[in-house]
């Protein structure tokens, strides 16, 4: 059965873009906790535990929450729902960050809430947390962005009946630089929601494109 | 003792990235566990940081815990007694 992408959410250059739709833009960043701050409010979510979290745990559940978060409820059976992220540059941005607070031996402070946030995986946590999803998760780690491995590891999921449909992307984050993009994949399902943005086949072709979104191919029909 | 608290509230907001929560809003009696401000098990460890870093207090029996961090009285009052006996 042939998987198409129903959704996605697209975060570069200072832009959202969710289905098609520029949600979101800053023309100058300053820095990326105010980004996803003012992403936040202008989104009128509340999930207090979003201020705990690292960069990427950030970035990666805003992501899923503007993807997910108009699904209604009991459309992904339990366990059905699985999540595939990969990036880069992994936990690295809060790794310097508690490395630094153990740097020093006269003012040893290492933080238990970020010390928790030194792995991946982490953002897939919390984003299985905030939509209670049980399925299959993994974490990949590349030196770029590779569709070929999302595809393979996706498929394989979908393909043998280990999940019903995928979120997948990419969410990268180090400094104030990041860019991120997250598909929800499904099987090709005549009930599945038409959203604006219609679907694509799941390919590389189509990560690629998603992942390289400009104003020309994306958010003006 | 006022003064205490206040500053403490300041700090656990700070300290907990409690964003949507202003000095106000918190109850200094109220529990700071299960209701409450719904902390959670590590905000506790935070919490025995905040108190190491900001007082020099080291909590020895960690069964005293959940005494201590009852609510922001109670800290406070931890804090001054225990920087009597200093």
């Amino acid at each position: 059965m042939e998987k198409m992408i129903t959704a996605y959410t697209y975060f570069g250059d200072g832009k959202v873009v969710v289905n098609k739709q520029l949600i979101f833009y800053q023309e100058k960043i300053a820095t990326f906790a105010e980004f996803i701050k003012a992403l936040y409010k202008q989104e009128q979510i509340s999930y207090p535990k979003f201020y705990k979290m690292d960069s990427l745990s950030k970035l990666g559940f805003m992501c899923s929450e503007l993807l997910l978060r108009h699904e209604k409820p009991g459309r992904f059976k339990p366990g059905s729902l699985a999540v595939v992220l990969a990036n880069s540059s992994s936990s690295l941005e809060t790794d310097l960050i508690y490395q630094d607070s153990i740097r020093n031996r006269s003012a040893y402070f290492p933080s238990p809430s970020v010390f928790v946030y030194t792995l991946a995986n982490i953002v897939i946590g919390e984003i299985c947390i905030r939509h209670s999803l049980k399925g299959e998760n993994a974490f990949l780690v590349s030196e770029k962005f590779n569709p070929r491995q999302l595809l393979d590891h996706v498929s394989d999921l979908l393909d043998n009946n280990r999940a019903g449909a995928c979120l997948c992307g990419w969410v990268e984050i180090l400094g104030n630089s990041f860019r991120a993009m997250v598909a929800l994949v499904e099987k090709e399902n005549e009930q599945a929601p038409k959203t604006n943005f219609g679907s694509m086949p799941f390919n590389e072709a189509s990560l690629n494109e998603l992942m390289n979104l400009t104003e020309k191919s994306i958010w003006k029909n | 003792m006022e003064e205490l608290i206040n500053k403490l509230k300041k700090e656990v907001i700070t300290q907990l990235n409690l964003e949507d929560i202003s000095v106000e809003d918190i109850n200094p009696d109220s529990p700071l566990f299960g209701e409450g401000l719904g902390l959670d098990s590590i905000d506790a460890l935070e919490l025995i940081v905040l108190l190491e870093k900001n007082y020099g207090i080291k909590i020895e029996d960690p069964k005293d815990g959940k005494k201590i961090f009852f609510s922001i009285r109670t800290m406070a009052e931890y804090i001054t007694e225990h920087q009597k006996k200093a």
